[in-house]
């Protein structure tokens, strides 16, 4: 595992409604190549905003964001580049309901990659091979179940052969049996060595696989641990009153 | 008079089908598809700057194009409120006897004057299509790496265009009976010339409804057309 920085924000702010919501109060964290950090905390602490500012979904009111060393908030630099080495998955799986599973994940390299459709198509067969759904190849979505909507926008994302992997609360629109089989996926994924931001309130997921733990509320990162430390001796008082309600 | 003698008198004489109902009909019908033509062209380009007002404006730095956008989007709306706001027949007599003064061609100014009207309504309804799909989409778009003009082609307006087709094919049958307004300035479509009829034979009933009949029969042909069209785009939604 190498330790290079692949993002790093620097005093983040994101202000909605013209300066009455600060969603993002001054954030400054980095994420190091093969890490994986679950980000916690109660909604609207902003953690979604965070996730969604690290490949300008939403454009930080100020601050900088620098990926792979190139700060992305610059507005001469193409942000399009830049996703695509971002893959990101949302938590209501946002897959396009009018292409089938296969073109859902071939689009994005065929069009943006330049490769051709047989490659595209191959990369995409291995990837539902491994997460169990290659039968799936020629359904569309409204056919699959949640879960295996999730895992499809997962290996979507992954058919860009993305740097790092942004997870919005993946599993939190799924129905509880479903929840395994994604996050079975995700660690997959971690063992892999793949980089993860994990906005998640699924704390087994984070104690079992997380690198680190970035504790937020009110646009502020309260708390910063390894999920040991974080979990089994929380320092401040908000941290304690958040553990005691969802553990 | 026999109903026979009746009929053959108001429509087989002088060859009254052909000259008023036959010709009438087809201008009727050019009248309508070159209103069409023009009203989503105008409508493809008045919702694209809606659309794109609406969605990017927040994220655009100042400079021409945010400055190009909001001029554009104002015109717009500008648009869409006077000819949404006025009868479709005032706005044929204006185009008619003021902005078209020197033309006495009749079918050219009834053609714009519709294409003209029927781009609002068809910019509302594709900006409805558009707005009606889920951000998420975009979102996901986007957050592969697509630009938002080729997110919008790939991704969006497919979606939109399944979401908005019934409306567009109403907006079709409404043009293609408004059309019959033209003989406001004396253009002979399909409705002006049952009209002639009944003046030449003093027959108001049988020309008439042969009129309301034709009509009709070419709306119920239309629908039938987009509900078998509307069916085939539905196939990935089983």
């Amino acid at each position: 595992m190498t330790t290079d920085v692949i993002i790093r924000t620097e005093d983040l702010e994101k202000r909605f409604k013209g300066g009455e919501i600060h969603a993002l109060n001054g954030i400054s964290t980095q994420v190091r190549r093969g890490e994986v950090v679950v980000v916690i905390g109660p909604s609207g602490s902003g953690k979604s905003t965070f996730l969604r500012c690290l490949n300008l979904l939403e454009a930080p009111s100020s601050g900088t964001v620098t990926f792979e060393g190139v700060d992305i908030t610059d507005p001469g630099v193409n942000i399009n580049v830049h996703r695509q080495k971002m893959g990101m998955v949302f938590q209501h799986f946002n897959l396009f309901p009018h292409m089938t599973v296969l073109r859902n994940m071939t689009i994005a390299p065929v069009k943006l990659l330049a490769k051709s459709k047989e490659e595209a198509a191959g990369k995409a067969m291995a990837l539902l091979e491994r997460v169990g759904l290659a039968d799936r190849a020629d359904a569309y979505p409204s056919q699959l179940s949640g879960g295996q909507k999730q895992r499809i926008a997962i290996v979507r994302a992954l058919c860009m052969d993305p740097d790092v992997m942004l997870f919005d609360e993946p599993t939190s629109a799924l129905d509880p049996e479903m929840v395994g089989e994604v996050l079975d996926v995700m660690k997959q994924l971690v063992r892999d060595g793949m980089t993860m931001v994990v906005v998640t309130h699924e704390m087994g997921f984070a104690k079992e696989v997380g690198t680190r733990v970035l504790f937020m509320d009110y646009g502020k990162i309260v708390e910063e641990n390894s999920p040991a430390e974080l979990f089994s001796s929380p320092k401040s008082d908000r941290l304690k009153s958040f553990l005691a309600k969802v553990l | 008079m026999t109903f026979r003698e009746r009929f053959v008198f108001v429509f087989i004489e002088d060859d009254r089908w052909k000259r008023h109902l036959l010709t009438g009909l087809g201008r009727t019908l050019l009248v309508t598809l070159g209103a069409l033509a023009i009203g989503v062209a105008i409508g493809l380009l008045i919702s694209i700057v809606r659309v794109t007002h609406d969605k990017q404006i927040g994220q655009m730095r100042r400079g021409v194009l945010r400055f190009l956008l909001r001029f554009f989007n104002r015109i717009s709306i500008i648009y869409l409120t006077v000819i949404r706001g006025t009868p479709v027949v005032v706005q044929l007599l204006i185009a008619f006897f003021v902005i078209f003064i020197s033309s006495n061609n009749k079918m050219m100014v009834a053609i714009i004057t519709f294409g003209v009207n029927s781009g609002a309504y068809v910019a509302e309804i594709i900006r409805g299509g558009i707005m009606s799909i889920d951000s998420g989409q975009f979102e996901a778009g986007r957050s592969l790496g697509f630009g938002y003009i080729r997110t919008m082609w790939f991704i969006i307006t497919p979606q939109a265009f399944k979401n908005i087709l019934p409306s567009l094919a109403n907006e079709f049958i409404v043009l293609l009976k408004e059309t019959s307004i033209a003989g406001y300035i004396g253009f002979e479509d399909l409705a002006k010339g049952g009209d002639i009829i009944r003046g030449r034979t003093f027959d108001a009933f049988l020309p008439l409804i042969a009129v309301a009949l034709v009509y009709l029969v070419l709306v119920i042909f239309f629908t039938w057309l987009t509900g078998k069209l509307e069916r085939r785009l539905r196939s990935s939604d089983n």
